[in-house]
């Protein structure tokens, strides 16, 4: 067996119709893993940025960008190493007597207390995708309620 | 201009120099039927049948390499299209599908007749469009014809609700295109070239394989000159047949499950694979970890993702075909001398000498491979030959003697049974001056049968020749070798007589069983025009042969003497 890398793939695509199925499509239709796809238009342009998490031996990842690159509304492919990476993630907590440890620890992982209401509490952290995954490992015992992943963004060094 | 949507639709077809369109009507695509009866620019052949539409327009496509046109409705008339999209993509097939679909304020109600066909189409088609706007269909047909026939062709579907066929809007059809996020790679990189011809003059045993991109590139002149200034043996797949002359020197033959033996062992034992136009299929390499073992593997394709997919390129080269060839061969002039490779041509020549593509008359029946034979020796270069799928369709890859480029029409990637005959509806109304010769099986020809009135109504007398074992042969095949010959559901005693079959219909039938009926069947069937159910009770047990098992490596091939069933 190949070893399985996990790579981030930036995908710049015509804003129209069914672009994301497309993409979608063809990761199921190829047997693709997609780990995480977010998607947003580019400001002042016709095209939108999919940055997708995907995982695969290096033939893999070289046939998933070639494979994006022949949809017809794709623009551009770049799948590097040298990319900056931010994931955002909400967490809602129960309202206990912990809360500051709970804040101290956002904080930790460029992150703070976005809402507060009578039974729980939501926390915002924004930061490189691993140390989102350390964030979650270190507030398992403060029982959170629910965790809303973001997806990975990334850009070009 | 201010037209209709479906004026707009017959202008742009006009505008593309569109002379045939297949097709049936419906509710959703009734206006443009409405535009199609006003107009003289192009004929409509009514087909039985959606599937045979796509086929037909295929098959056109193939012999002409002009851009098939097709014309279907909505909902079932769209699903049973399908599966002629699939064909068409797997095969590269530069095509146009225009559907109907529901009025825009009834799509995603459940409407009568409504199927998302665009989250359909999307999986089989090259690139696909839901019209919205009567604005953009001058726009969009205009690159649906240029995404179909640049790059690696392929079909385009375009869905367009019935609102916007009525709509009446400004119509200018645009002189070119500007995709800005689809710039095909057509010229191959010079120095990647310039690597491959001092490759070529270092290796020992070079083997060209020749793929059906060549045949969609126009390129055939230019790698059969390729071919005999170097001196290098050549191998063709499936889809390439035609593409050197069967009487060519150089030429082995068909590689692959059911290659050649000299072809299979001349893959095996090459030092360096030059691939041109063709994709690695797995019916090609078998065990991919033994295929080409030895050898580098340059690799000439237009589509950069067929390029290390499966085998990893040595020499990796984007581009068309044609124009690569054509550097290749002001390079080869200088650097490659012909006579190199003599020895690897000698040992090539002991291949073809110990296991030739032979078959044995010992039976009493007829022989499926004489026939195709004979056909051979009575049109030769007078026919274009289609089939359907299976073990005629093999047996007519590996006999029949192919002399140009485009003569050969057959479904390969997909491999869809009841394809030859609506295509060679459509060969034959692309080449009107060569007969149209369809090898079927008994099986195949029954699941596109309803054809014969579409070949009387228009007057395109194609030839079936329906290779009859009673069998679905190829699973039979299988069956007999893999699966104990426990023969599960392909035993097709009970059939209709083809005969009469083909009379209801206005056509003509025989049943023949020696080889002066053949003669004198394929003989009244030319002389009658007319569309024609020859039935040819043939060798019931007869096996495509050689034959690499599934998975197999290459050179393992089971060979004539072993078929013997007790």
């Amino acid at each position: 067996m190949e070893n399985t890398e996990r790579r981030v793939i930036s995908v710049i695509v015509a804003n129209e119709a069914s672009v994301l199925s497309r993409i979608s499509g063809l990761f199921s239709a190829r047997g693709y893993n997609v780990v995480s796809l977010t998607v947003a238009p580019i400001p002042d342009s016709d095209y939108s940025r999919f940055t997708i998490v995907t995982e695969g031996s290096v033939r893999v990842i070289e046939q998933i960008t070639k494979q994006l690159h022949k949809l017809i509304p794709v623009l551009r492919v770049s799948e590097t190493e040298e990319m900056v990476e931010k994931e955002m993630v909400l967490v809602k907590f129960p309202m206990g007597d912990d809360m500051s440890n709970i804040s101290v620890l956002a904080e930790a992982y460029n992150g703070k207390i976005v809402n507060v209401g009578v039974d729980s509490i939501i926390v915002m952290v924004a930061d490189e995708p691993k140390r989102v995954e350390h964030f979650l490992v270190a507030i398992k015992h403060f029982k959170p309620l629910e965790i809303v992943r973001g997806g990975t963004v990334a850009v070009e060094r | 201009m201010q037209i209709s949507g479906a004026q707009m639709v017959i202008e742009a077809l006009i505008a593309e120099n569109v002379d045939t369109v297949f097709g049936y009507p419906g509710g959703a695509i009734m206006n443009v039927y409405d535009e199609i009866y006003k107009q003289d620019g192009f004929e409509h052949i009514l087909t039985r049948h959606e599937q045979a539409a796509i086929h037909a327009a295929e098959g056109y496509s193939k012999v002409t390499g002009k851009v098939g046109v097709a014309m279907i409705t909505s909902g079932p008339g769209f699903t049973n299209a399908v599966t002629g999209l699939a064909d068409a993509y797997m095969d590269s097939i530069p095509m146009v599908v225009i559907s109907g679909q529901v009025p825009m304020s009834l799509i995603g109600t459940d409407a009568f007749q409504e199927i998302d066909a665009i989250g359909i189409s999307r999986a089989c088609t090259k690139h696909n469009f839901l019209v919205t706007d009567a604005k953009d269909l001058a726009r969009i047909m205009k690159e649906a014809f240029h995404i179909a026939a640049t790059g690696r062709p392929g079909p385009v579907h375009v869905d367009i609700p019935k609102d916007v066929t009525a709509q009446i809007e400004e119509f200018v059809y645009p002189d070119c295109v500007d995709i800005p996020t689809y710039k095909p790679h057509v010229k191959g990189n010079k120095r990647q070239i310039k690597k491959a011809i001092d490759a070529i003059a270092e290796a020992r045993r070079p083997l060209f394989y020749l793929g059906g991109g060549i045949i969609n590139s126009n390129a055939a002149d230019e790698v059969r000159e390729l071919v005999h200034l170097t001196g290098i043996p050549a191998v063709e797949t499936f889809m390439a047949r035609g593409t050197l002359s069967h009487d060519d020197e150089f030429l082995i033959s068909m590689l692959g499950m059911h290659g050649s033996y000299a072809a299979n062992m001349a893959m095996s034992e090459t030092d360096l694979v030059i691939a041109l136009g063709a994709r690695f299929d797995d019916r090609v390499t078998g065990k991919l970890s033994e295929f080409a073992k030895h050898a580098g593997v340059i690799h000439v394709d237009i589509d950069p993702a067929s390029i290390s997919k499966l085998v990893t390129a040595t020499y990796p080269i984007v581009g068309d075909v044609k124009g690569v060839v054509l550097e290749m061969i002001e390079l080869a002039k200088e650097k490659i001398n012909a006579q190199q490779y003599t020895p690897w041509l000698e040992t090539v020549a002991h291949f073809e000498k110990l296991h030739p593509l032979q078959y044995f008359e010992d039976t009493d029946r007829l022989k499926p491979q004489w026939c195709i034979e004979r056909v051979g020796e009575i049109l030769g270069d007078d026919a274009n030959i289609s089939t359907d799928v299976g073990q005629h369709q093999m047996w007519t890859a590996q006999f029949y003697p192919f002399s140009r480029p485009r003569q050969f029409i057959s479904s390969g990637g997909l491999g869809t049974m009841g394809f030859g005959f609506p295509a060679a509806l459509g060969v034959k109304r692309g080449a009107m001056d060569k007969v149209s010769i369809n090898f079927t099986g008994d099986g195949s020809i029954l699941m596109n049968i309803q054809e014969l009135m579409t070949a009387v109504e228009k007057k395109l007398p194609v030839i079936n020749i329906i290779l009859n074992n009673n069998y679905l042969g190829m699973v039979r095949q299988w069956q007999t070798l893999f699966y104990d010959k426990r023969h599960s559901e392909t035993d097709l005693s009970v059939q209709p007589d083809f005969v009469m079959l083909a009379q209801s219909f206005g056509g003509v039938g025989y049943v023949v069983k020696t080889k002066d009926e053949f003669d004198a069947a394929l003989k009244d069937a030319i002389e009658k025009n007319v569309v024609a159910l020859i039935d040819v009770r043939v060798e019931r047990l007869e096996n495509v042969l050689p034959m690499v098992p599934s998975g197999g490596s290459l050179f393992n091939m089971m060979l004539l003497e072993n078929k013997k069933e007790s």
